[in-house]
């Protein structure tokens, strides 16, 4: 394999272990001790969960800017089934519900209306939002404490890593399967790189992009599950911007904006480098703007790399 | 940015009558290759001032690449060109419309939410101290639309709220703002009505009168004859002749647009007109009523923008149907007008789209995901798709075809045209489809690959005892290519379809005057 082609493949990895090496050295051995990886992963969890399902939307060319709201829409609902006497079980489906129903609005709005997904969601961010506050009347809603309050706790359950760490990775399991090996999967990948093609080969474009925005956001809702989990109560402010940075897992991982390329893993090491930096900047002590430049720079980079190697294709 | 200084050149005192015998430009020699295709061979082109010439050719005979050349956007690989005796050698369009040449394409290029005058002066607006000098752009604005006779349209007009005809007039203001001294003018009536191009021919006739040389690109014998005052012809790259209006008929033009044909490109295995398998009854847009039988390659002939692709998009459901019915006989079920491309598949009928690379193919993804796209069915149960089966698959096809490629998971985009076109053709195959819908099956690819699929395309009609043959519906505008394949041809001519004619006995001219309007005229 050529130096080219390997940074091609594993250009992802690449960085992940240069950003590892460069806070190994600053900070010392025991950035890697599994106390810290485990923090890392936890920190990692929220956003990766949501990632997966940006992975498929971004995948087929499209874009959803509401997964923040969505996450905390999730959180109220929770909070609210939870208070309202019902079981865990039924508030975190009803969390991972109310995303799937965005999610469908999402795709509906997008095939029927004809408008960008760019616009649409943009639209639905702030109405899921205002909903979500409306919800729970502008407050936290304070929930009676269940199992859902361990699922990101470590050591809860005599688990080897919290429960929720294993939920985001059963589900990206599934969700490399769906998209390397289902139909739908294909068809999503054949929507984002041409999605005349799709329709000329009879892929039913709009029925794929309703499912796959309802699924993104039902993702969204999961990781409203776990955003619940962390702060043990339903907070409609909460994850605000977060889109962005789960936009941005996604396009260090190899995702490309204009469709047709993105992978499950590659999105997980680019929500993994993000959270290397955030803890890495705290841990040595390195102020917030400083965390924000080098996030920014990585995101310009990644992309810088993604057109020079579509320019050369 | 250019600014203007002084008032246009005037252009009518200066240029007219000088050294009218003079060809304002002069092209020699021009060659041009692209990869191993030959796109231009050594073809000459000259201009005089105060002349209108008429470059005609079929499609992809090279009238293209020839104004590319002129207008700096292509360079020549050999040949010499001048401009009023002096060397010329644009590096950049914007050099060749420095020079003084301007090109009106079909698409307008003008920006529709700014007003005429900013259209009319656009990158050579008038400033002060880097100001915008609006009075004078008013005034060169105006005296352009004045040259051309056209004073009653209102500067500050938006161009978008403008008629297709108007908005044609500004863009040749503009070429006249900037003083241009040749003017293109490619398919310049493709989109008017019939009282606009009688004044689009009035200003031709006024500019070429200011001493204007001017090239009209058009399709339509019967305008060339109308305006122009000089006929060059080309054909495959080639000069095919060509002369003075007044000494050259229709007929003769249409025959050096045709040339001679080439039989042994196109194999002809005994063919066995079978049972009818598509059924296309008054279907609109189109006016089209054919039947299409199992073993047999009906083709349709006519010019860019007869509707020709339209009346196959509406076919495979791609496109509305406004009326009428297509019925595909093997399906057991009732085709219906709300039929998708997905229904189609269903009923075993493929496409094959006239654009590979905006629709045909997805570029971005492998060669197996191309290729079977339409059936993934077959490589695993209930919605799974085994990426191992579908490779093995595409290896199939990429052995049957002779698809030059590194691999079936190489990226679509990395291989040639020819081997571009015969994976979106093997995805027709990997569905076993009955019915093949060809839009351009061999536009742009080397002749290699094109001997290649007209052997296939033979092959999957011929008459065969141990399967159906296969039955195809093909669009073309290389008539060469129709009237070798085909067994019937019908012309396709401003939106209408002709009758199916058998094809023994139909000359590539017959069909050229019809899809030309000749027929329809004279």
């Amino acid at each position: 394999m050529t130096a080219r082609a390997l940074v091609d493949r594993g250009g992802t990895l690449i960085g992940l272990a240069l950003v590892a090496a460069i806070f190994g050295s600053l900070i010392g051995a025991q950035f890697f001790a599994p106390g810290n990886l485990e923090l890392m992963a936890r920190q990692t969890a929220i956003v990766g969960m949501a990632a997966l399902g940006m992975t498929m939307v971004i995948v087929a060319g499209g874009i959803d800017l509401s997964v923040g709201s969505v996450i905390a829409l999730s959180t109220v609902v929770i909070a609210l089934l939870l208070k309202g006497d019902h079981g865990p079980w039924v508030a975190a489906l009803g969390g991972i519900g109310a995303g799937a129903i965005c999610g469908l609005a999402n795709g509906l709005l997008i095939t029927r209306l004809r408008v960008v997904p760019f616009i649409v969601t943009l639209g639905t961010m702030l109405i899921v939002r205002g909903a979500a506050k409306g919800l729970a009347d502008e407050r936290r809603i304070e929930a009676p404490t269940t199992w859902l309050n361990d699922l990101l706790r470590s050591g809860a359950g005599g688990t080897w890593l919290p429960a929720g760490i294993w939920l985001v990775v059963v589900l990206a399991l599934v969700m490399g399967g769906v998209l390397g090996y289902t139909r739908f999967g294909r068809h999503l990948f054949a929507i984002g790189s041409n999605e005349r093609m799709a329709r000329l080969c009879g892929v039913r474009v709009e029925r794929r992009k309703g499912a796959m925005y309802a699924a993104a956001a039902a993702c969204a809702g999961a990781a409203g599950l776990l955003q619940f989990s962390k702060l043990s109560v339903g907070d409609p402010t909460v994850a605000s911007g977060l889109e962005l940075d789960v936009i941005a897992a996604v396009i260090i991982g190899g995702g490309s904006l204009s469709g047709g390329r993105g992978t499950v893993a590659g999105t997980l090491v680019g929500a993994t480098i993000m959270t290397l930096i955030q803890i890495g900047c705290s841990q040595r002590g390195l102020p917030n703007w400083v965390q924000q430049i080098v996030t920014g720079g990585i995101i310009v980079a990644a992309v810088a790399l993604d057109r020079v190697r579509s320019a050369r294709s | 940015m250019a600014e203007v200084t002084g008032p246009p050149k005037p252009l009518a005192k200066a240029e007219a009558g000088h050294d009218a015998e003079k060809p304002r430009f002069e092209m020699r020699g021009i060659r041009r290759a692209f990869g191993a295709t030959v796109a231009l061979d050594g073809v000459d082109l000259s201009v005089r001032a105060g002349e209108v010439c008429a470059l005609v050719g079929q499609n992809g005979a090279g009238k293209s690449t020839l104004m590319a050349i002129l207008a700096g956007a292509l360079t020549p690989g050999a040949g010499t060109m001048t401009m009023d005796g002096r060397p010329f050698a644009p590096r950049s369009p914007l050099d060749a419309r420095r020079a003084g040449v301007a090109m009106i394409y079909q698409e307008l290029s003008l920006a529709p939410h700014l007003s005429v005058m900013e259209n009319i002066l656009l990158g050579m607006e008038p400033a002060r101290f880097g100001l915008l000098d609006w009075g004078r752009t008013r005034e060169v604005a105006a005296r352009a639309l004045a040259q051309l006779g056209h004073d009653e349209i209102d500067l500050a007009a938006r161009v978008e709220t403008l008629s297709v005809a108007a908005q044609q007039l500004v863009e040749i203001a503009r070429a006249i703002a900037v003083g241009c001294r040749v003017l293109v003018l490619d398919e310049p009536t493709s989109s008017l009505g019939r009282e606009d191009v009688a004044r689009l021919f009035d200003l031709v006739r006024r500019l070429k009168a200011q001493g204007h040389a001017i090239v009209y690109i058009s399709h339509f014998i019967e305008e060339v004859t109308t305006i122009a005052d000089r006929v060059v012809v080309l054909r495959d790259g080639r000069n095919a002749g060509g002369g003075d209006i007044a000494t050259t008929t229709p007929d003769a033009i249409v025959a050096m647009m045709v040339g001679r044909q080439m039989d042994d490109l196109f194999p002809r295995s005994p063919r066995r007109r079978g049972d009818a398998i598509l059924d296309v009854d008054r279907l609109e847009p189109g006016a089209a009523t054919f039947t299409l039988h199992r073993g047999e390659i009906l083709g349709i002939a006519g010019l860019i923008g007869a509707g020709r692709t339209r009346l196959l998009r509406t076919i495979f459901g791609l496109a509305p149907v406004r009326s009428g019915l297509v019925r595909v006989a093997t399906f057991s079920g009732a085709s219906s007008p709300s039929d998708r491309p997905s229904d189609r598949w269903n009923q075993r009928v493929g496409l094959l789209s006239e654009d590979r690379k905006a629709e045909g193919l997805a570029l971005g993804l492998s060669v197996a995901d191309n290729l079977t796209l339409t059936r993934l069915e077959a490589f695993g149960p209930a919605g799974f798709v085994s990426p191992t089966r579908q490779r093995a698959a595409a290896s199939g096809w990429i052995g049957t075809l002779d698809i030059r490629c590194a691999g079936a998971g190489q990226t679509a985009g990395e291989l040639s045209g020819g081997n571009q076109q015969k994976v979106a053709l093997a995805r027709l195959l990997h569905h076993d489809v009955d019915v093949l819908i060809l839009d351009e099956p061999t536009r742009g690819i080397d002749v290699a690959s094109k001997a290649q699929i007209y052997a296939l395309i033979d092959a999957l009609v011929a008459d065969a005892p141990d399967r159906p043959a296969k039955a195809v519906l093909v669009v073309s505008s290389y008539l060469p290519e129709l009237v070798g394949l085909c067994d019937r041809i019908a012309v396709m001519h401003r939106g209408t379809l002709g009758v199916p004619r058998d094809v023994s006995g139909l000359t590539e001219r017959d069909l050229m005057m019809d899809a030309t309007g000749v027929a329809h005229t004279a």
